[in-house]
């Protein structure tokens, strides 16, 4: 059995997943996707038996993933799930048309039509790019004079994925919000994610606590993992004032770094296993 | 060892470093990025693109 690991930068998740690899006793090679050439027409990765995807950029992940299944290599994660939890909108309408309940969230394809939109929704609202993570160019909306300035700068300055104006509504959340670990369909852990700012992103410095796998939380993790498509992810999680839960995004190269030591749980071991079972054809 | 291309200090890559790997000069502070092992090199690791993340 051989086992691709396609990474570019290397975080301390990589390590810890090369070093339970090498634990698991199996036999992996690492791609960087960055120094070699992808040929459309060859079979070049086919002796992979399964290719863990760990790209820290999306965009590389999306389409080599894509290459590497065009040669009838399973990728995991698939560059379908990539696609899906890559793009806000897409992951809000699989989680929609599963059921998955999710926050109100409209759409709109130009600067007056989203103003419109906010108005229609009140203050406060969160514009969020339709791609990115770590917490990056999210803006909460207090205002109408905030909402036609940050309009106007995203129409200005961004790039035209900018000029999709993705409004979500603003959930107060009460100083935390959940991230639950999906692997192969069973939540295999989760945090709180602690801080007094409203974006709770760990790289934006919230604090990471062990969080009990209620079965609500169970129920709508895998949930959430299912309507994207499976594999290996990582699902972030509202809790409201009136007590329920609404999954906010999906992510499919998730980081786990601060969540191992309030788990207990060997995150990157349980990772390895599901890769382990994928790629000997067991799942 | 090696040397921070930002700074000079002199920089010993610990067991276990892999290519591609970010780190922090500990005199300047700025990030590297881990080009080769064998000679250990370096260079100012890139900035975060938007397209980075989980």
């Amino acid at each position: 059995m051989k086992i691709g690991v396609l990474t570019s930068r290397i975080r301390v998740e990589e390590k810890l997943l090369f070093q339970a690899l090498e634990k698991a006793g199996l036999d992996y090679e690492r791609i960087d996707v960055e120094s070699i050439p992808f040929l459309l027409d060859s079979k070049a990765f086919a002796s992979f038996d399964a290719v863990l995807i760990r790209c820290v950029s999306h965009t590389q992940a999306f389409y080599a993933s894509r290459v590497l299944e065009s040669q009838g290599v399973k990728v995991i994660n698939s560059h379908h799930v990539i696609n899906v939890c890559g793009d806000k909108l897409l992951t809000s309408l699989a989680l929609l048309e599963h059921g998955v309940p999710t926050l109100h969230t409209i759409v709109a394809f130009s600067p007056e039509t989203a103003l419109q939109s906010i108005e229609a929704m009140g203050y406060p609202v969160v514009l969020k790019p339709l791609h990115g993570s770590w917490g990056r160019l999210l803006a909460k909306v207090n205002d109408r004079d905030s909402a036609e300035a940050i309009l106007e700068h995203k129409k200005t300055l961004g790039g035209y994925a900018h000029s999709v104006f993705y409004i979500q509504e603003y959930v107060e959340k009460p100083g935390r919000d959940i991230r639950a670990f999906v692997v192969g369909g069973e939540t295999i852990a989760a945090i709180y994610r602690n801080s007094s700012h409203w974006i709770t992103n760990t790289a934006r410095g919230a604090k990471a606590s062990f969080c009990p796998i209620t079965p609500e939380l169970d129920h709508i993790a895998k949930a959430a993992a299912e309507a994207v498509g499976g594999g290996i992810l990582a699902v972030d999680i509202f809790e409201t004032p009136e007590g329920r839960l609404v999954v906010s995004e999906v992510n499919h190269t998730p980081e786990f770094r601060n969540s191992i030591e309030p788990t207990g749980v060997d995150i990157p071991a349980k990772m390895v296993d599901y890769v382990k079972k994928v790629a000997g054809g067991e799942i | 060892m090696t040397e921070c291309p930002e700074c000079g200090a002199t920089i010993n890559l610990p067991p276990g470093t892999e290519v591609g790997e970010i780190i922090t000069c500990p005199d300047c502070g700025v990030e590297l990025e881990v080009v080769s092992l064998n000679p250990p090199s370096l260079e100012l690791a890139p900035q975060v693109e938007e397209d980075w993340g989980e």
